[in-house]
């Protein structure tokens, strides 16, 4: 099996990297690459993320034809793609972190900040929280409810259809965290910093 | 809920740690690599490097430390230590730090703060701030190690980074470092209260009361100890039983 994690200069993608390679070990080809043919021959991709939406959008763009080829490969061709933070507030159809910036439009809804409540929120939302499992979901395969898993961000997911929600966490409110829609998968969390789980959602993934 | 963060320090001299931990399965006391490994497993929330080198010949040795660290290491790895570029910043964030800390060249040059953390992320930016009481209620930030005085007042700076786009303040105490005393609490209460980014507590601890203190009454988000940890007086195990003993949110 080749698995792709995209490289669209995106910002540290060191972590995700080791740790989708400690997980393969030998059983499947990790590829770190932004070749549109490479992405489109592999079985499955990750799409990491980030900084801001705007930045990540911005440096997707760059690269000529990576939009399509995303397309094709998750909704033409509807092959498992796993979504990291940005990765998978991108998404979305629009976001509105540095300016009102369009989205990948795969999954209707917004990316908007946390609301604070006048400061009694810190953010960035840094540090481990736990998940609220809501719905059953193929990357979540054996992970208990209220595990804990490591965020950092300050913008949240709102999707339109509540029923792609898997997991939520609790920070000023019930912010989404997993989500699931046939072969999109995305995670607010970082499962490559997350330790045993998070190894364990990488693990689904790659098992898919 | 969001649970209070416990972060072991590491200080690494020419590649080697300073401070060692005294634990038995240790195979080599000096070895950040294992150090880091060992905190990792032992429930650490995040591991922290400082590298103290003082000559700049010295960052590949940092980075492949990095490199290796970041291999075994699945919980998030700050580095700080004389960073002063973004090309510092870039080499660690690719060798496998998640986060960077910058203490001397944020005060010289605010736009590194500005422009590291447009180009990375506030999320992988932590400043970190020397501070030294100078009168009631008054800190001036202090440089390159605590030996060169500013003159700036911490609070006014600390509102600064977070402007310039800090995802995280890393707040050291210079007059409790190393004295075991515990946080200067009032320190810690004058920044938290002031900003709204995740402030960590630095410098000073010497019972896990000291942690249960800078978290409730100082408002910090996280606690970063170094010898505490390194002597094995407490494991990072007793320190989260401790805290959660006390009602305080531990990822257990």
């Amino acid at each position: 099996m080749n698995v792709t994690i995209v490289d669209y200069q995106s910002g540290n993608i060191s972590s995700v990297i080791n740790s989708f390679k400690q997980v393969a070990k030998d059983k499947v080809n990790i590829k770190i690459t932004s070749d549109l043919n490479k992405i489109k021959l592999s079985d499955k991709l990750i799409l990491p993320g980030q900084g801001s939406f705007k930045s990540c959008v911005d440096s997707l763009n760059r690269i000529n034809g990576l939009h399509d080829a995303l397309k094709e490969f998750a909704i033409i061709n509807k092959k498992p793609l796993l979504g990291i933070c940005v990765g998978l507030q991108m998404f979305g159809d629009v976001g509105y972190e540095e300016s009102e910036t369009k989205g990948l439009g795969w999954i209707p809804g917004k990316v908007t900040k946390i609301d604070n409540q006048n400061g009694k929120f810190k953010l960035p939302h840094i540090g481990w929280n736990e998940i609220e499992i809501v719905k059953e979901s193929k990357i979540l395969k054996d992970i208990q409810n209220k595990s804990h898993m490591y965020f950092v961000h300050s913008y949240e997911f709102v999707p339109g259809d509540k029923s792609v929600i898997t997991a939520t966490t609790d920070y000023s409110s019930k912010i989404v965290c997993s989500i699931e829609k046939d072969n999109l998968f995305g995670t607010q969390f970082h499962p490559e910093k997350s330790d045993k789980t998070g190894l364990k959602v990488i693990e689904n993934f790659l098992n898919l | 809920m969001l649970k209070n963060r416990i972060i072991p320090c590491l200080d690494v001299k020419n590649g080697r740690v300073v401070k060692g931990i005294n634990f038995v399965e240790l195979k080599d006391a000096g070895d950040p690599v294992e150090q880091a490994k060992i905190y990792s497993n032992g429930g650490a929330d995040e591991i922290c490097f400082l590298d103290i080198t003082a000559s700049n010949e010295n960052r590949e040795t940092i980075i492949n430390i990095v490199k290796k660290t970041a291999k075994n290491c699945f919980v998030p790895l700050t580095v700080g230590g004389g960073i002063r570029t973004i090309k510092n910043i870039t080499d660690l964030l690719l060798a496998g730090a998640d986060k960077v800390s910058i203490n001397t060249a944020a005060v010289n040059d605010i736009n590194l703060v500005v422009d590291a953390s447009k180009k990375f992320g506030s999320q992988c930016i932590v400043v970190a701030i020397d501070a030294k009481n100078i009168s009631k209620n008054k800190w001036e930030v202090f440089t390159h190690g605590g030996r060169n005085k500013t003159g700036i007042d911490v609070v006014e700076f600390s509102k600064k980074v977070e402007k310039a786009g800090a995802g995280e303040i890393l707040l050291t105490s210079m007059d409790r470092d190393g004295t075991k005393s515990g946080y200067d609490i009032e320190l810690l209460k004058m920044v938290t209260k002031n900003t709204n980014i995740p402030v960590i507590a630095s410098g000073g601890v010497g019972t896990l009361d000291h942690l249960y203190d800078g978290i409730t009454t100082g408002g910090a988000s996280a606690v970063l100890a170094a010898s505490i940890f390194h002597y094995g007086e407490h494991s990072i195990k007793d320190a989260k039983e401790y805290l959660n003993s006390k009602k305080v949110p531990v990822r257990l």
